[in-house]
């Protein structure tokens, strides 16, 4: 059992808390230890030559080239549901990257912090058409299937109590029996993230067209990138590069245009891109830490359509993820 | 006391002493480290709601009951599919032992057979196919089929009329919208695991119950028929209390093994104690807690059952000594 291991690791780790130290280390190994998914297609999975890409990855890269100049340069490590707030509390990974929601339990009390929010996702249903439900609430007395180690488990008995409505919830800790079972019939419903929802009907259903999303999201699930808590140095360093890279797709800048965009007379762009004055060292980095961020991943929207939206198999639309200026809710505070 | 014996019990008194000393020094040390970083930790949460739903529960559960409730509940339904598997598979694995001893050749194959195939293809895959199978096979539960007056049998499983339910004695299943609703049901992930379970642990308890008959030397049998003992009484009278010295403490390693592979439930969800301690885990976020508490649980099952079986070997050597 992994998770033993790492729980071991907690208990032997003699130094005390990092505070500060994650930049040190992570510029003396010269490598980002990032903690992802086991495989979450859009978010963070691995090709079949061992790369990994996803939006969730991007962020990694995105910091590794804004601390180390380089955005290859971070070490994945894969984490299932439960190893993955152990794997940061015990230094194990220098950040989780790992499609986690934001909650109170989660930001105060596990010795965590979360950043900013890089999705924001909701829980929906799949059901096969031939149901005939238009409407989450019609699903009295159904079992639901659901992949264990997740929000969605609560959020579902909350629901559907508050609309007074009994279900059965069926509890697979893999992913691919959770869908099998679905699939082969065993379960009315099937919940998740609606991210995750639009893929699994797209690619693992026998036939796409006999199955349909229900319209309700149940559930708000801001997913973000977690640091360990008490190194506000680190901290600040993840949280800036999301902003930055949120701020890049607001100016216009792409990892295209970014060297013609160094030149642009906007001072607001001069200080992002580091050539008027340097926002760098106010986090400790270099003066194009933000630069060499867009260079690596592309602006937000770039990353975004590349991993989830219309350039990738979900063809996610952009939705609430838009930019605050566009109907969405992606905002960033502004870098200067 | 020889000075000797008093040393090696000051030895012995001062390893004891120092394991302890290393135990409480390592969680002295967890709790410090946990604390400086922010991290909570303790029971606290046993008592807070559990907030979540369990899929089928032999104790009545709400999501609003605490969350030490659930646990409770989990280990309630690794015993409702343990203690039965127990009993299923050392009957099971009693004739099929037997079987391998026979005269008859077909059914000595057959037996080896069995156990070969069960023995040496892991237990996850063999829970897995079972549970694919049993979820393939079975119609729909908006199709499902009538066996008797409510009782329906589907890919939800058997549901059967039982005691309770909103109104009078008995809980009928209707069928519903949404399949079958109302009654008990024992859902395909109960079934599966049950069968899984008790086949495989029934090969090991077959092995286990052929080498304990084979350990009573050949002579007793030759004596036992040269005295005119019928091949039941042989069996009864001087076989089986002679093997059943051998057989119980393997069997009660078997039976143990059984309890403890329940814990695959989770890979085919049925909702053990494993599986509510995981969802535990992720909700409160207290790993050393969560992983703790199935340690200590599966370690008192286990001491349970092993005193259980030194109380029966105990038993077993006074009727050996009886007859």
């Amino acid at each position: 059992m992994r998770i033993l291991i790492l729980a071991l690791t907690l208990l032997l780790h003699l130094s005390p808390a990092h505070a500060g130290k994650t930049l040190d280390q992570v510029r003396q190994r010269a490598q980002l230890v990032c903690g992802v998914s086991t495989g979450v297609i859009g978010f963070s999975s691995a090709d079949s030559q061992g790369r990994w890409n996803g939006l969730d990855v991007d962020v990694c890269r995105a910091i590794a080239a804004a601390v180390l100049n380089d955005p290859n340069k971070v070490k994945y490590v894969p984490l299932n549901a439960q190893q993955r707030f152990t794997a940061l509390q015990s230094g194990e990974v220098d950040l989780l990257s790992r499609n986690t929601t934001w909650t109170l339990t989660r930001d105060a009390s596990l010795g965590l912090q979360f950043t900013a929010i890089t999705y924001y996702d909701g829980q929906g249903f799949l059901v096969p058409k031939k149901l005939k439900v238009t409407s989450a609430k019609q699903l009295k007395n159904a079992e639901i299937c659901v992949q264990s180690g997740t929000t969605t488990e609560k959020n579902l008995s909350d629901w559907f109590k508050t609309q007074g409505i009994k279900i059965k919830p069926v509890v697979f800790e893999k992913f691919e029996a959770s869908i099998k079972a679905f699939f082969s019939g065993r379960c009315q419903a099937y919940t998740t993230d609606a991210s995750a929802l639009a893929f699994i009907r797209s690619k693992e259903a026998p036939k796409p067209d006999d199955y349909v999303v229900l319209p309700e999201l149940i559930s708000k699930e801001p997913l973000g990138p977690v640091v360990r808590r008490g190194d506000d140095e680190w901290f600040a360093i993840v949280k800036w590069v999301i902003f930055a890279l949120i701020e890049a797709e607001e100016y216009g800048i792409t990892q295209a245009n970014l060297e013609q965009m160094k030149a642009s007379p906007d001072p607001g762009i001069q200080r992002l891109l580091g050539s008027a004055e340097d926002t760098g060292k106010l986090l400790g980095l270099e003066r194009d830490w933000a630069a060499r961020a867009v260079k690596a991943v592309g602006n937000y929207g770039e990353m975004f359509q590349r991993n989830v939206g219309s350039a990738s198999p979900l063809k996610l639309p952009r939705g609430v993820n838009a930019l605050w200026n566009k109907g969405g809710l992606m905002y960033a505070p502004p870098v200067r | 006391m020889s000075s000797q014996g008093r040393q090696n019990l000051a030895l012995q008194a001062a390893l004891a002493a120092g394991l302890l000393a290393l135990l409480w020094w390592l969680l002295d040390v967890t709790a410090a480290n946990m604390a400086e970083r922010g991290i909570r930790s303790g029971f606290d949460f046993l008592r807070d709601p559990a907030g979540f739903a369990i899929g089928e529960s032999l104790l009545p559960f709400d999501s609003a009951d605490s969350t030490l409730w659930a646990l409770a509940a989990g280990l309630a339904n690794t015993l409702r599919v343990g203690l039965p598997a127990i009993v299923i598979s050392t009957l099971l694995g009693t004739l099929i032992g037997l079987g391998r001893l026979s005269t008859n050749l077909l059914l000595r194959a057959l037996c080896a057979g069995y156990v070969e195939a069960l023995r040496n293809v892991p237990l996850l895959l063999q829970l897995l196919a079972w549970y694919f199978v049993v979820t393939d096979l079975l119609p729909l539960a908006s199709e499902a089929l009538q066996l008797a007056p409510h009782v329906f049998l589907s890919k939800s499983g058997l549901s059967l009329p039982w005691f309770g339910g909103d109104g009078g004695l008995f809980d009928l299943p209707l069928r519903g919208e949404m399949g079958i609703a109302g009654g008990a049901a024992l859902t395909p992930e109960f079934l599966a695991l049950l069968l899984g379970l008790s086949l495989y642990t029934a090969a090991y308890v077959a092995e286990t119950v052929r080498a304990g008959i084979q350990s009573v030397p050949r002579g007793q049998s030759d004596a036992a028929l040269a005295l005119g003992l019928t091949r039941v009484q042989l069996f009864r009278l001087v076989l089986l209390p002679q093997a059943l010295r051998s057989i119980i403490p393997p069997l009660t390693n078997q039976h143990l093994s059984l309890t403890k592979n329940a814990s695959l439930a989770v890979a085919i969800g049925y909702p053990d104690l494993v599986s509510v301690a995981n969802t535990t885990l992720n909700q409160t976020g207290r790993a050393a807690e969560c992983i703790a508490l199935i340690m200590a649980v599966y370690l008192i099952l286990s001491l349970l059952a092993a005193w259980l079986s030194a109380w029966l070997e105990h038993r077993s050597g006074r009727w050996a000594q009886r007859t």
